[in-house]
């Protein structure tokens, strides 16, 4: 008996019990359903835990900032130099694994004023035209400063929404989105013009509570005293508040008007608070990590006075809760498909118990162990197949379930991974629950298979 | 050489410790071209015989030669083969296979022994004519009546032309007159040079073969053989009939 045979055979026999096999099928659909609905649930949490790592500048961006000496070279802290623009040219010159350097001159607590509103950035920082491609920051109004404005120390600056809602109103309270490019401010008493703002940033959860808040009706107001109800709302997404609450300006202006007069006992401070580096190469990170070390080691006098801050760790942390979420879900939806492939193996069991004098017809026609063990085989493998596709397809139904039950998350997704996984662990589940009825059938003795009544 | 020898053959089941002995040391030949009965109460053997000659059960004891292969010496997946090319089996209750069609349930020994689809139609088809039910190949054996099913029954035994064909009380579960019928049937096949061995309890009904063989307690009692006595004309030397095969394709 060919396979081919052995597959009709099958199928008419699933056909001839139609309600029993689809209800054993249900326990694979399941088991696959929940196999592809929970990898898509993951799935869209490393979506959205990547899209923060590439938010703040991705895996390529490394940050140089000061740290103590060690304590071998402590004698030597009177002549640390610090970062500086030194170290930037440098890196520019002999460190080819670097593709960029942006120096950073930060200042804290920054007020910028305009009339009797005020606003203090978390982030105030002097740099070059090019940190808009270290930050991964999109103009939305008006442009970057540039270099001529860098070179002239213009009063000029660019800001991120965060300002602009508190210094003129959010689109939510104006009810329009407000352009402030043009506009004037006043940053620690110095007259500003705002030349551009950067689009609002949210994470995708964030973007479908606002969108979701829209659709329903105007909060009731009550009584009660209006409060702040605490950062538990903005600290999950602490990456996108911080680039909200950004301002940039020309790292020249933010030398000659602020730091030249701003260091200790009025000494003027040529010291960067960072720079950015971004490096040709990923896969490379440690090599050029290590070049531009060497490049430093130089421009530093060979006192280590810095160190270098990658992303790695957040990155490790993003693949270690994926990598838990994945195992504890895959434990649950494998042991769910294995209960059906349980389901499976007691449906033939009674299936063979059933046409026991059909095996013993056929072994007396000549048909041989092998021939009966395919035969039963087959039709558990079938069955496991036609569940495992119907739950490929209720999959389906389930993730749009998913994301309709839970609208602020982020979409689950499916990957043509989880359902190739999901449809051969079916059909191995259902090879597996085959063997054991396929076994005892083919072994049946033919005289007292016939004489079974 | 003898298409079936059977030599010293016992058969012992042990039920509770205790010992039974379902054939005791039988010996016989059947010639191709045979048409022979084998008779016996219940519990004389006759059955156990049956399946040890149809290759369904291995011998305890003595040697067992079905067209020049050991039997007792061959493995189950042999059994099963020899089972499938050299012979046939007509059963009591049919044992027709009810989802199938009439001519599926013909064609099911020729998908074990791997032919194509097309050449199964071909001479199951053949089969069917041969017993006269060609237009019923479509209908479920629960549609047709009882002689009706034997005759496909017969004709799922002959349609991948062996060299013997069983009938284990072919007309037990018959009226007379259907079962009358399907003995004609046999005798026409035997005449047309098939060999037939016919298992029953009704002497009646062995007495339209020629060679007949009684069981009592596993052993043979006697033995008749009308063309011995010189009194069945009928007969003729299998050596002339072996060849000549309707389903031949």
């Amino acid at each position: 008996m060919n396979l081919l045979n052995a597959v009709i055979v099958g199928f008419k026999e699933i056909w001839a019990h139609k309600f029993r096999s689809v209800l054993t099928m249900l326990g694979i659909i399941l088991g696959v359903a929940s196999l592809v609905g929970m990898s898509a649930l993951v799935k869209g949490m490393e979506n959205g835990m990547k899209e923060a790592l590439v938010a703040i500048g991705g895996l390529e961006k490394v940050r140089l900032d000061e740290n103590d000496i060690p304590a071998y070279q402590r004698n030597l802290a009177d002549q640390a130099v610090g970062c500086t623009m030194n170290d930037v040219y440098a890196l520019q010159k002999s460190a080819p694994m670097i593709k960029m350097v942006t120096p950073e001159m930060r200042l804290r607590d920054v007020t910028i004023t305009r009339g009797a509103k005020f606003f203090t950035p978390y982030v105030f920082v002097g740099t070059w035209p090019n940190a808009l491609e270290m930050n991964q920051h999109i103009v939305e109004h008006g442009r970057m400063f540039n270099e001529i404005d860098d070179e002239l120390a213009r009063n000029v600056c660019i800001i991120g929404t965060d300002t602009r809602d508190a210094l003129w109103g959010s689109p939510d309270d104006l009810g329009y989105e407000l352009n402030p490019v043009g506009q004037r401010v006043s940053i620690k008493h110095q007259p500003f013009t705002i030349i551009g703002m950067f689009q609002h940033y949210e994470s995708e959860r964030e973007r479908k509570v606002r969108e979701l808040a829209k659709l329903k009706p105007a909060p009731v107001h009550t009584n009660s005293p209006t409060r702040s109800k605490g950062w538990g709302k903005k600290g999950s997404s602490y990456v996108y508040t911080l680039k909200n609450s950004t301002v940039y300006i020309p790292l020249n202006t933010m030398w000659v008007k602020f730091r030249s007069t701003a260091g200790s006992n009025n000494i003027p401070d040529a010291r960067l608070s960072a720079l950015s580096v971004k490096v040709r190469d990923v896969e490379k990170l440690e090599q050029s990590i290590q070049q531009a070390h060497n490049v430093l080691m130089h421009t530093h006098k060979g006192i280590e006075d810095f160190a270098f801050q990658t992303q790695e760790d957040w990155a490790d942390n993003i693949n270690r809760a994926i990598k838990n979420y994945r195992i504890s879900g895959g434990i649950i939806a494998v042991i769910s498909l294995l209960v059906g492939g349980i389901g499976i193996m007691n449906i033939m069991l009674a299936s063979i118990t059933e046409r026991i004098r059909e095996i013993g017809i056929r072994k007396a026609i000549g048909a041989t162990f092998t021939d009966i063990f395919v035969q039963i085989l087959v039709e558990s493998v079938v069955i496991a197949i036609m569940g495992g596709a119907a739950g490929l397809l209720t999959s389906m139904g389930l993730v749009h379930l998913l994301a309709y039950l839970s609208p602020t998350d982020n979409t689950p997704q499916i990957t043509l991974n989880a359902l190739a996984i999901a449809f051969a662990f079916s059909v191995g589940v259902g090879i597996l629950a085959g063997l054991i009825p396929a076994f005892k059938a083919a072994r049946l003795h033919p005289i007292q298979a016939l004489r079974y009544e | 050489m003898a298409l079936i020898e059977v030599r010293n053959v016992s058969k012992l089941y042990h039920l509770g410790g205790e010992e039974i002995r379902a054939l005791d040391d039988v010996s016989l030949d059947i010639d191709a071209g045979e048409f022979i009965a084998i008779i016996g109460p219940s519990g004389s053997g006759k059955s156990t015989l049956m399946h040890l000659l149809g290759c369904l059960d291995s011998p305890s004891k003595g040697t067992l030669r079905l067209d020049g292969t050991m039997i007792e010496k061959a493995t189950a997946h042999q059994l099963s083969r020899i089972r499938n090319q050299k012979i046939g089996f007509v059963f009591q209750f049919f044992n027709l296979l009810p989802k199938l069609t009439v001519q599926q349930n013909v064609e099911l020994p020729m998908i074990y022994s791997g032919l194509s689809g097309r050449e199964r139609r071909e001479r199951s088809l053949a089969a069917l004519k041969l017993v006269g039910l060609e237009n019923r190949a479509g209908h479920r054996p629960m549609q047709i009546s009882g002689g009706q099913q034997q005759r496909v029954a017969i004709a799922r035994a002959l349609v991948n032309n062996p060299k013997i064909i069983f009938a284990d009380e072919p007309t037990g579960n018959l009226d007379s007159n259907t079962g009358d019928a399907i003995l004609e049937l046999f005798r026409q096949l035997s005449r047309e040079g098939r060999t037939i061995a016919l298992v029953t309890h009704d002497p009646e009904i062995a007495a339209v073969t020629p060679r007949r063989i009684e069981i009592r307690d596993g052993k043979i009692a006697r033995e008749v053989d009308a063309r011995l006595a010189g009194l069945d004309r009928s007969s003729r030397a299998p050596q002339t009939a072996a060849a000549a095969s309707p389903v031949q394709p």
